[in-house]
């Protein structure tokens, strides 16, 4: 996955500076908040949210952005405004224009943990809170997968490699890749450690959805069943 | 990847999820039984965390002099649900690795000798694959007092009506598959009562794990059917006894190690491996037959083996090459015939491995097939002996394992030579 981008308006310094590097995520400074400007910073895979900080902003310049990005075609992702505690009445009835907000004087933890929240709440939200496919369900924020309305109960190894092959569906994966890609290291097993993980969520499936993981001989293994390329 | 956090995370929120109750933290002492702490949600974080402390002199083979507080820490990649528990009072497993309180490895937990000895074969290149046949009995009960009864009558591969025995082991087989472990097949064995679960090949380790639990699951649904099971070797004195034939092989790179073209498609390594395991045979048995009864099972016309050797046919040869179907070369491997399903798997599989091993770092030869090179031994106290005095035994168990295994089969073997048995009272009371 790509490193997300956060819109920041109309600054972004010391302890929201600081936020974001804990946080990982590379801030996109807007200094004017005019819809330009901010068109011409957003990344190719659209913003992954927005930081507005109303204490350095005319208030009602800040809900106007606040609306405008909320109004646009594409997604901005959750609005998280920073506040000076005056102005915490002045969101009365304003509650649909943002999804977070911090009072200063800031905390860089506190910021963190908030945007830290909103990105992953929110990328669970617009990607896929849910996998449904072939009868399989896996809810992504609860950490649970079901067959056919039957809960599985998944090993942490085989929900990571089963979540991987689901959501990526129709593509076939060579042992190693997948073993890169779900262990992430040289596991002792080596690639048959994929085929025993194979084996293993085969068997929880049960026989009638067995198939939903396809051995593609001599390359690897794939996702979903034939005839139904509807995530490809 | 692969992080501690989000394995421990996934734990917890699953116990949230599915409303678990009971956490149990399995583990294993020296003599392959199972043991269990119950921790509740509560405290699985700090278990989880920190692991938990006990005093292992209360537990076989961890007691030392000095320090007895031991650590037993969970390995995360082993946490499941146990299928048969209700609902909303959900009851999970997790393996646990015991540690001393200074955080290394403890010398008399049977789960880590095993990890040493494949990470010993992960240095030269190897991984280990594992598939056992595990064969047990189904009884009315347990009780002591009389010959054990079997619950049916049937023989090898016996298509019966629908009765108990074939319900229970078809439950069973579900059951294992509900919690990932893969059945080849399960099948009647030859005596009454007698059956069989085949297991798909996995690692050692996750194959330890396995037949601790299967033996776990086999016994428990029987329980719950109002019948008992037994893996004892040999329950019933005029048929045939119950083993765990292993399948074992070697990979390198990806690719099956024993592939080559040597004799029945067997690489060098494998001829190496296969020298190995018949030149040590005799005395690693203490471990793959660790009993006073299992080698009542290791008698001759019983098809089971009595001597080191190795074989394509021989249903009694100690080691057998079986034959490969045509296209399926990636299953090449041989099958060790002595162990059986009361042994310590992590042990058992752990000196299997070394005495292969040491053929192929060795480069033993491989001797002729069907040349019976040694007996293996005919009792625990031939096969104790012949452990003592193994540098290969000394080497793969350590010193603190071997001279605690030692003295504890020593006893056994007291107490049992004491006995007067009916045997004797027929035989000599009359006579003599």
């Amino acid at each position: 996955m790509s490193i997300d981008v956060v819109l920041c308006v109309p600054s972004c310094e010391g302890p929201v500076r600081k936020a974001f590097d804990v946080t990982g995520v590379t801030p996109a400074v807007a200094a004017t908040g005019r819809m330009n400007e901010i068109t011409a910073l957003e990344p190719a895979d659209g913003f992954a949210g927005a930081v507005i900080n109303a204490a350095v902003f005319p208030f009602t310049e800040a809900m106007n952005l606040c609306r405008q990005l909320r109004s646009r075609e594409r997604g901005i992702g959750p609005i998280i405004l920073l506040l000076d505690h005056y102005q915490l009445d002045d969101l009365t009835f304003r509650e649909d224009l943002f999804d977070d907000f911090v009072v200063g004087p800031f905390d860089v933890s506190e910021l963190a943990t908030r945007l830290r929240h909103r990105l992953r709440r929110a990328g669970n939200e617009s990607v896929a809170p849910r996998i449904e496919h072939g009868g399989l369900s896996m809810n992504l924020e609860t950490y649970q997968a079901s067959i056919a309305g039957r809960v599985m109960d998944l090993t942490y190894m085989e929900y990571e490699l089963l979540r991987f092959l689901a959501t990526n569906p129709h593509r076939v994966f060579t042992r190693e890749t997948l073993l890169s890609r779900v262990w992430g290291y040289e596991y002792y097993g080596g690639a048959r450690t994929v085929d025993v993980h194979v084996r293993r969520l085969r068997a929880k499936l049960g026989e009638e959805h067995a198939h939903l993981i396809q051995t593609v001989r001599s390359v690897g293994y794939k996702f979903g069943m034939n005839g139904d390329r509807t995530g490809d | 990847m692969v992080r501690m956090q989000d394995q421990a995370q996934y734990v917890l929120r699953t116990v949230e999820e599915r409303g678990v109750r009971f956490v149990q933290l399995w583990f294993t002492d020296v003599l392959g039984r199972h043991k269990a702490f119950h921790v509740t949600p509560a405290e699985l974080e700090d278990a989880l965390d920190q692991g938990m402390t006990f005093d292992g002199s209360a537990i076989d083979g961890f007691s030392r002099t000095k320090e007895s507080d031991v650590l037993a820490r969970p390995d995360l990649t082993t946490f499941q649900l146990l299928p048969w528990y209700e609902e909303d009072a959900g009851v999970a497993r997790v393996f646990c690795d015991i540690y001393n309180i200074d955080g290394s490895a403890f010398e008399g937990c049977p789960r880590q000798q095993l990890r040493r000895v494949l990470a010993g074969a992960r240095e030269q290149g190897y991984t280990f694959f594992v598939a056992p046949e595990i064969e047990y009995f189904y009884f009315e009960d347990l009780d002591t007092t009389r010959v054990p009864r079997p619950i049916d009558q049937g023989s090898y591969f016996d298509l019966l009506p629908d009765d108990t025995a074939s319900q229970l082991r078809r439950r069973t087989v579900l059951t294992l598959e509900e919690m990932g472990i893969g059945v080849e097949h399960a099948q009647h064995e030859d005596a009454p009562g007698q059956h069989e679960i085949d297991l798909r090949y996995t690692d050692a380790l996750t194959m330890a794990d396995t037949v601790m639990s299967v033996r776990h699951v086999v016994k428990e649904l029987a329980r719950q059917h109002g019948v008992a099971a037994s893996f004892m070797p040999k329950p019933l004195a005029h048929v045939q006894g119950s083993g765990m034939h292993t399948h074992l092989s070697l990979w390198r790179d990806e690719a099956n190690a024993f592939i080559g073209d040597g004799p029945y498609g067997l690489s060098e390594v494998a001829t190496k491996f296969i020298a190995g395991l018949v030149h040590h045979a005799p005395e690693i048995t203490a471990i793959t037959n660790q009993w006073v009864n299992s080698y009542k099972r290791l008698v001759p016309g019983a098809e089971a083996p009595v001597d080191a050797e190795w074989a394509r046919y021989d249903a009694a040869a100690l080691v057998r090459v079986p034959s490969v179907k045509p296209g399926r070369v990636d299953s090449t491997r041989v099958e060790y015939r002595s162990p059986d399903p009361a042994a310590n798997p992590y042990l058992a599989f752990a000196v299997i491995l070394a005495a292969g091993l040491r053929g192929v770092s060795g480069n033993y030869e491989l001797p002729p097939e069907g040349a019976r090179t040694a007996p293996l031994p005919q009792s625990l106290a031939q096969a104790v002996d012949l452990m003592e005095h193994s540098e290969l035994m000394h080497e793969t168990l350590g010193e603190h394992q071997v001279e605690w295994f030692l003295r504890n089969k020593r006893a056994e073997w007291d107490a049992y030579r004491g006995q007067v048995t009916a045997f004797e009272l027929e035989r000599y009371l009359p006579l003599l």
